[in-house]
């Protein structure tokens, strides 16, 4: 039972980026642009943001930091395949590949230590937040781990994470502003001549997902690794993205995937080292796969006719 | 006299080398119905894009309830009452048909008080004009008609006074068109103006108020509707006399070419799209298949020319099943080889190659042929000789056949698939919309031409959602509506009326 209870706990650890970074996907997309550079976005944001936590003692200047760069690049992808018409999987792989680039040249330039920033303090991080009375329920049945392992104790951007999924459902569907999202990346066309800017609901759409891939790259350094790795985001954007597809552009759904897929990771980890019956131990490197051979599996199986906007990669051109 | 709706004066507007409006000014009436007519390439949809905000003229002026205004976006025009219906719906297909009225106009940060209101004012617009729209459908499920419909209620929610209609007729069948001059006629009752850009005589006739008539971007004539018939405003449009009537002359149809029995097409999902079709074309015969789009016509000409398999059924040519050549499904090409042409629907998709030059798609389809090859490669010097032999035989310009076919008019480009098609002196031809989106002028043509074939003894059937078209050329005609064939009637005995209830799918 506590077993379940901590992969649970590691699933929800492991998800916070990837809902994170699915909704910002979310916006973007839905509003039809294109967004591969989710990847580039995550890993640039955790750069900046462990960078300035370390310099300014504050993982919330971190966070600012992490937002801020992420932001600014969602401007770039915006200004190329908005306002120029570019095509978007070529600005969105720019994106990824300058983050992936830039990051460690920075690092070692500033840090000297390979490309990866110091590791920050414990004042410089993001915390576990415990609950009142997690001591008092611990050893009830049931009730005692739930509470410890998946209310209490996680970091705020966790809790942040539960808040921002519903507030971004109600924003896409019961908002003005998600309803001109809608339309612009299904038909722009028809948005247009209703009176909407089409660009500027993009940049607007942009704007939102780089704050929340600001906000995932910062967990994933100020708070989970307590310090900025090299290609620390490891495909997490991309997995993002498959998770929107796989919730066919859907919010609630694309959250479900991508807790899908931390809790495969979660029991990834668990299954390390561990020697299986008839076969021994399992070469970690197999191991580490599973999660994506699942996802893979998953996403071609019970996906089916996945609805993409209408519009989604055409660069709106207003012409008749 | 009434008062002025609209006003456009000296509007001026080139794009590069063509100019769309050479100076056109223009007086709107409040509480009529203006029809604006011409051919394609007159100017006429630029005009009333300029009106919309999408282009802003070079120089003019435009006047609204006698105010000067600049009009920079569609956003202004909407401000100022104006409201557009374009050709190809601006509708979101996933929204429901509240959603998308509401669509720039909220009223709100948070959609549902937009929403409740929008609804209580929809309900009134409904019963004054007799809209029946639901407001809760999901647009994409929408026929066209109501689809129309909705974008109608979009702009009168805006507050439109003016509603621009861009060829609002040209997807609706006859009863659906009566239905909508009975709402634009109801909107001029209230008050309201409309403009209808059109090219078809009858419904200017019909429907409008005053005509105004533009070739080559300019103004040519201003004419009270009362005061002219087709004849004049189609000399007017053209600029020289046209001959509307397609002279044909009576003749006895000789043997059976082709005979389509029992042919059905199912879809992947099973849906039925063609049910059970059954039709003879005989030599020196046109045989007109009307229908409003979407009925299956299209697909049963895609079946007979080889481009879908049939699930079911013969086709039989000369009385060899085409269907089972040596147990195969007939390609394409093995039909224009046993002497069955296709000219399709849609050219620019199946017709073209529209970054290809004339001479390269003159040999489309024929390539193969044995007399443009010069060992393994092309003889370029006799395919272009083949295209300016099309180019001087069917009047198609520029006449220089190392154009891109895209530079093309609509109409050249139908000619060169014409031309290619008739070329290949095929017993039996298949011809699709052969003038959806093409000039007069070339109207005229390619119906000459296709009467010329049938006086030679060629058997054509001729799908077309135009049907003055179908009554022009036929001799026989067909009525397609929900994938069958729902009556057959003589052309010497057919009416617009009789076919129109037939293809709303009234059996006869």
């Amino acid at each position: 039972m506590d077993l379940l209870f901590s992969i649970l706990e590691s699933t929800l650890r492991a998800a916070t980026p990837l809902m994170l970074a699915s909704l910002a996907g979310l916006f973007s997309e839905r509003s039809g642009v294109v967004d591969i550079s989710l990847e580039g976005k995550i890993l640039a944001a955790a750069f900046a943001s462990a960078s300035v936590a370390y310099i300014s003692h504050s993982p919330w200047m971190g966070m600012a930091a992490g937002m801020g760069v992420a932001v600014a690049l969602a401007m770039v992808h915006a200004f190329v395949s908005v306002t120029y018409n570019g095509n978007q999987l070529i600005s969105g792989m720019a994106i990824n590949i300058i983050a992936s680039g830039l990051t460690p040249v920075l690092g070692l330039a500033w840090f000297q230590q390979g490309g990866n920033s110091p590791q920050l303090e414990s004042d410089m991080r993001f915390h576990e937040i415990a609950w009142p009375g997690v001591d008092a329920v611990r050893d009830i049945p049931f009730i005692g781990p739930f509470y410890s392992h998946l209310i209490s104790g996680h970091s705020i951007i966790v809790y942040l994470t539960f808040i921002i999924i519903p507030v971004v459902t109600w924003f896409i569907y019961r908002s003005r502003f998600g309803l001109r999202v809608r339309a612009v990346g299904e038909n722009p066309h028809a948005a247009d001549t209703a009176g909407i800017s089409v660009a500027r609901i993009r940049y607007t759409a942009l704007f939102w997902g780089g704050l929340l891939c600001g906000m995932a790259g910062t967990f994933l350094s100020v708070y989970q690794t307590g310090g900025f790795i090299r290609e620390m985001s490891a495909g997490k954007g991309f997995l993002a993205l498959a998770a929107l597809i796989f919730g066919k552009w859907r919010p609630v759904p694309a959250v479900i995937g991508c807790l899908l897929f931390a809790f495969f990771d979660a029991i990834q980890i668990r299954l390390e080292g561990v020697s299986l019956p008839m076969v021994g131990e399992v070469p970690s490197q197999l191991i580490q796969v599973i999660p994506y051979v699942l996802t893979v599996l998953l996403m071609a199986g019970f996906v089916g006719r996945a609805t993409a906007p209408k519009a989604i990669g055409v660069p709106f051109v207003k012409s008749r | 006299m009434a008062e002025i709706a609209i006003e456009l004066t000296g509007i001026d507007k080139r794009f590069g080398d063509v100019h769309a409006n050479r100076n056109v000014s223009l007086t709107i009436y409040q509480g009529s119905i203006h029809g604006i007519i011409g051919e394609n390439g007159a100017g006429k949809s630029t005009l009333m894009s300029i009106l919309y905000g999408y282009y802003q003229a070079d120089s003019g002026h435009i006047q609204v309830r006698q105010q000067p205004v600049h009009i920079r976006n569609s956003h202004d025009a909407i401000r100022l009452g104006i409201g557009m219906v374009h050709q190809h719906f601006m509708l979101v297909d996933n929204f429901s048909v509240l959603e998308n009225i509401v669509l720039g106009a909220e009223g709100g940060f948070t959609l549902k008080s937009g929403l409740d209101a929008a609804r209580i004012h929809l309900k009134q617009l409904n019963q004054d004009y007799g809209l029946e729209v639901d407001p809760d459908a999901i647009v994409g499920q929408l026929g066209v008609g109501l689809q129309q419909r909705v974008e109608i209620l979009k702009a009168l929610y805006r507050g439109a006074e003016v509603l621009i209609l861009d060829e609002p007729t040209a997807v609706l069948t006859p009863q659906e068109a009566d239905h909508l001059f009975r709402i634009l006629r109801a909107l001029r009752d209230q008050g309201k103006t409309v403009v209808i850009i059109t090219h078809k005589l009858r419904e200017v006739i019909d429907v409008t108020d005053r005509v105004t008539v533009m070739r080559a971007g300019e103004v040519v004539g201003n004419v009270m509707t009362a005061d002219v018939d087709k004849e004049d405003l189609a000399d007017l449009m053209v600029g020289r006399k046209v001959n509307l009537q397609v002279e044909k002359s009576t003749r006895t149809p000789g043997e059976v070419l082709l005979d389509v029995r029992h042919v059905s097409l199912k879809d992947k999902r099973g849906v039925e799209l063609l049910k059970d079709i059954n039709l003879q074309v005989r030599a020196g015969e046109i045989v007109g298949i009307a229908g409003v789009s979407g009925n299956g016509q299209s697909e049963l000409l895609e079946v007979l020319a080889g481009m879908l398999p049939a699930s079911e059924g013969e086709m039989l040519f000369k009385g060899e099943d085409l269907f089972r050549l040596k147990g195969h499904r007939p390609k394409p090409s093995i039909l224009r080889e046993k002497g069955v042409a296709h000219i399709p629907e849609d050219r620019s998709r199946e017709g073209l190659v529209k970054t290809f030059s004339v001479f390269e798609n003159s040999i489309l389809g024929y390539h193969h042929d044995r007399d443009i090859q010069k060992g393994w490669l092309y003889n370029r010097t006799a395919l272009i000789e083949k295209a300016k032999r099309f180019i001087q035989q069917f009047d198609i310009r520029p006449t220089n056949p190392l154009l891109r076919a895209g530079q093309l008019s609509g109409g050249n480009q139908q000619k060169v698939v014409l031309a290619r098609e008739i070329d290949s002196n095929p017993d039996v031809l298949l011809v699709g919309q052969p003038t959806r989106g093409v000039d007069i002028g070339a109207i005229e043509l390619i119906h000459k031409q296709l009467v010329k074939l049938r006086d030679e003894g060629k058997a054509i059937l001729l799908v077309s959602v135009e049907l003055d078209e179908i009554l022009a050329l036929s001799d026989r005609i067909l009525v397609m509506a929900g994938g069958r064939i729902t009556g057959e009637v003589p052309a010497h005995e057919a009416t617009a009326t009789g076919l129109g209830c037939l293809m709303g799918g009234v059996q006869s």
